[in-house]
């Protein structure tokens, strides 16, 4: 699935990367108050673009009360944090990892997902053109994997220090 | 063998236009837009004339090297160590045999490290680099500091990308067996004065390494009038192919360091029991080496030659220069590194309010514009400078005052893009 080179950009994939709904969430991030005291939380990094998230959960039993995340980052990074919360809120812990699958479903194959309440976030599909993207779209979920199982740090990368 | 008096190189008028078609990569499209190359810092272009003598060495002389008593055999060899020859020239090398070809950069100075640093340093001895140091010129020294307890010190950076000269008075001392530092910052363009630091590690009998990656190919480069003892430096950024670097050192030091790898070429004989070495540069050249690539590299050099250091530096920093003010004139533009021309290469580093680098890079991409984003193997610089990562514009040879426009213009759609709130 590498893209031919030749035709790798100009602005028509750029929209395709960029939609309109993504520089909205980037501009006004949802869910990006701290939360007053969250059951779990989690950091993710992105040590190659310097990409950070730090995500905050209100666990109600089997269901995400509430969620906040804080970060700074490139504008995939951020837009795609701001859409995973509001997904994720309300929903169950077994919901929330299907997300996070199919979402990385989505980055490797390039094909929309058909779970519902996704829509938003189908418009991250752009991304899966630019491979050199997708770690910064793929921050927030596999953040939000690591705070379902408890906390911690998670890495785009397993060593950080090469590049 | 010593080496001939560069009077034979015919010095060319430099015509930017004439240069540009030597590169026919500078004719692509990118997209709808033509290409503006300006990621010189990370690997340059190669012209024709470098491209033709790697094609016509595979076409027509093809041979292992040192080996056959047969005429290819004895060709290539001669082009391989024809292409030492310039290289040496080229730095000012005292003779041809002082210069080792490498993969790299990076390869060279782990050479260093290996062949000398492990042979001659001990626990407690100290090595200084500094802050604006690539990963390259820090990693292989961290190894050594882990492996032998010698001693790492860094020469801090200053807000404005420069060295804090009054901490390197301080950090160099009588306990200092090896200042290893760049010529020039990769990151920020930084142009280090050597002299001040060299003469101060001189005092103190400590050897010199200069990482020359981003120095040689853009500035004049003089081993003997610097007086150092180590010059590291790639191919690839100067015209030459990938996978292509050069060591220059003292004779006298490459005759006392070990070997790095063991095999082919590098020895005088191999009994079951022992084997001895080769002389200097063939003991650091073990198997069968680059030879296309070393051949490549000679003809960049002669490229280069042709048209004279000055000439190229002196094009840089006009560049550099108008950048510099077209550049700071964008609004929200923000540019590191030292603020004058003079005291930097050809690499404008910055970030653009409010809009990630990696962003403006993509967008840029889509202008035709290739610039770097990321944090440039130089991770200490970013954390200096607060930053995650810049967005870098590099010049070289065949860029012109248009192509900087053009990254101004499209810089103002990359903040238009991402503004609109």
């Amino acid at each position: 699935m590498t893209s031919d080179p030749l035709k790798a950009s100009g602005s028509g994939l750029l929209d395709d990367l960029y939609r309109e709904i993504i520089l909205d969430h980037y501009r006004r991030p949802r869910n990006h108050d701290p939360l007053q005291s969250p059951t779990c939380s989690a950091d993710g990094a992105n040590p190659l673009c310097g990409d950070t998230i730090h995500l905050e959960v209100d666990l109600d039993g089997r269901t995400i009360g509430d969620i906040a995340f804080a970060g700074s980052g490139c504008s995939i990074s951020q837009a795609s944090a701001s859409m995973m919360t509001e997904y994720v809120k309300g929903r169950s812990v077994d919901d929330a990892r299907r997300g996070a699958e199919a979402f990385q479903l989505m980055m490797t194959s390039g094909e929309p997902q058909s779970l519902e309440g996704f829509d938003d976030i189908d418009a991250l599909l752009g991304v899966a053109k630019f491979p050199a993207r997708v770690k910064c779209a793929s921050l927030a979920w596999k953040t939000l994997e690591q705070a379902l199982e408890g906390g911690g740090t998670a890495s785009t990368e397993k060593d950080a220090s090469h590049d | 063998m010593t080496i001939t008096t560069p009077d034979e190189v015919t010095r060319l008028p430099f015509d930017i236009e004439r240069i540009r078609r030597d590169f026919p990569i500078l004719k692509r499209d990118i997209g709808t837009k033509p290409l503006v190359y300006l990621d010189n810092a990370a690997t340059s272009q190669r012209p024709v004339q470098v491209l033709a003598e790697m094609t016509r060495f595979y076409r027509d002389h093809n041979a292992n090297i040192h080996r056959g008593v047969h005429t290819l055999s004895v060709e290539a060899t001669d082009l391989y160590e024809e292409s030492r020859r310039k290289v040496a020239r080229f730095v000012n090398a005292r003779r041809p045999e002082e210069v080792v070809f490498t993969r790299n950069t990076t390869e060279s100075i782990n050479l260093v490290a290996h062949g000398w640093g492990r042979k001659f340093l001990q626990a407690g001895d100290e090595v200084v680099i500094s802050e604006i140091e690539h990963h390259s010129n820090i990693v292989p020294w961290q190894m050594l500091r882990d492996e032998r307890g010698i001693v790492l010190k860094y020469i801090p950076m200053l807000p404005d990308g420069t060295l804090d000269l009054e901490a390197a008075r301080q950090l160099i001392g009588p306990k200092t067996r090896l200042l290893s530092i760049t010529a020039m910052s990769n990151a920020l363009g930084t142009i280090v004065p050597l002299e001040v630091l060299i003469a101060q590690a001189k005092e103190h009998g400590a050897k010199v390494l200069v990482d020359g990656a981003q120095s040689v190919p853009h500035l004049p480069v003089d081993v003997q009038a610097l007086d150092i003892d180590f010059l590291a430096f790639s191919a690839h950024k100067m015209l030459g192919p990938t996978g292509m670097g050069a060591l220059w050192a003292r004779y006298e030091h490459l005759d006392a360091m070990d070997p790095f790898m063991g095999g082919g070429d590098m020895i005088l004989t191999v009994t079951m029991e022992r084997s001895t070495w080769a002389d200097v540069p063939a003991k650091f050249e073990a198997g069968t080496p680059n030879v296309g690539g070393a051949i490549g590299f000679g003809a960049a050099v002669d490229y280069l030659s042709a048209l004279g250091m000055d000439a190229v530096r002196a094009h840089e920093l006009e560049l550099t220069d108008y950048a510099l003010r077209r550049l700071g004139d964008v609004p929200g533009v923000s540019i590191f590194g030292p603020p004058n021309a003079e005291d930097r290469g050809g690499v404008i580093s910055f970030e653009l309010e409010d809009v990630h680098p990696h962003d403006v890079g993509q967008v840029l991409d889509t202008h035709g514009v290739a610039v770097r984003t990321g944090h440039h193997c130089a991770q200490p610089v970013m954390a200096a400078l607060t930053v995650p990562a810049t967005a870098r514009a590099s010049f070289y040879i065949y860029n012109t005052t248009e192509e900087v426009d053009r990254l101004a213009v499209a810089i103002e759609e990359v903040s238009r893009f991402f503004g609109g709130a």
